[in-house]
């Protein structure tokens, strides 16, 4: 680790604050495709059925 | 071949199924590579300190933020030209992308400029073009959900994002418009005297190429996202139709 001196709060701050910040919306794009995906699917199968 | 066969949603769909598991690996070793040399193989900068590593974050997020912006202006232009809807939809996609961006830049410009302009925040150009910027997005984003005819959406966000690019630009280029802020202007130049010392530009270059990556990934990714959103309501409309 290297030494930030007095900065450490504004250096690390800064890169915890960007790494949440990237973390939440990678895991919202994951949540939201999960969910779209998983409501075609069903759709599509519902729809395959009532087709024939 | 030509690009336009992009637009078409069956053919984006099977490109991009190809390209994104490269995206994401590029992705990851690009920041991975920059953010781990950037933060603990670089000196301190004799004038700033350590603060200095905060530059691998601030300066491709900056740099990201508007040039998201920049690809929503090119897709939505797309859009009101070709009707494309992978155009309009890409666009939407890039938002929150480009609005997470512009918040690193305003967190982390404001952690840095704390120790060393004595304040979070001043009203000089390039932060406050910034943060009408950050308004832009959010604004954006809220327009594309209040309006239920996704048609009539990519309309007016077109339109806004049209007005907004004057802000975009604007936060690229205020430090050059006005001499008074606080604000530094470029960090990377064509002209070597401006541009920052190698041991700090070659890390930073592979971090800006992570966020152009990152920026890339995901937005395929969120493409995709809303061209199957798309299908999965004209599905459900034509179920409610029967």
């Amino acid at each position: 680790m290297p030494d930030l001196g007095k900065y450490a709060f504004a250096v690390l701050g800064s890169y915890a604050a960007s790494v949440l910040l990237i973390l939440v919306l990678i895991a919202v794009s994951f949540w939201q495709r999960s969910r779209v995906k998983r409501a075609l699917a069903e759709v599509e199968a519902r729809q395959e059925k009532a087709d024939g | 071949m030509s690009i336009w066969e992009y637009a078409n949603p069956k053919k984006f769909m099977q490109t991009s199924a190809w390209a994104l598991p490269w995206a994401v690996g590029l992705t990851t070793l690009c920041l991975t590579v920059g953010l781990i040399w950037g933060f603990f193989f670089t000196p301190d900068d004799y004038k700033q300190g350590s603060t200095v590593k905060i530059i691998y974050l601030h300066v491709p997020s900056a740099m990201m933020a508007i040039n998201a912006w920049a690809m929503m202006l090119v897709t939505s232009l797309i859009w009101i030209v070709r009707r494309h809807h992978v155009s309009a939809l890409a666009a939407k996609a890039a938002a929150p992308v480009g609005l997470t961006f512009t918040m690193i830049a305003l967190v982390t410009g404001a952690l840095w400029g704390q120790p060393m302009w004595g304040t979070w925040w001043a009203w000089d150009p390039r932060l406050t073009s910034f943060l009408i910027l950050t308004l832009f997005y959010l604004g954006y984003i809220a327009l594309w959900q209040a309006v239920e005819d996704k048609d009539t959406a990519a309309d007016l966000t077109s339109i806004l994002c049209l007005v907004g690019s004057v802000f975009a630009l604007l936060s690229r280029y205020a430090v050059n418009f006005w001499n008074q802020g606080l604000h530094q202007g470029a960090s990377l130049s064509l002209d070597k005297e401006e541009n920052v010392s190698d041991v700090f530009w070659l890390p930073l270059l592979v971090c800006i190429a992570g966020f152009i990556l990152l920026f890339l990934t995901l937005v395929l990714m969120r493409t995709r996202t809303e061209i199957r959103a798309r299908r999965l309501a004209a599905l459900l409309a034509r179920e409610r139709l029967a």
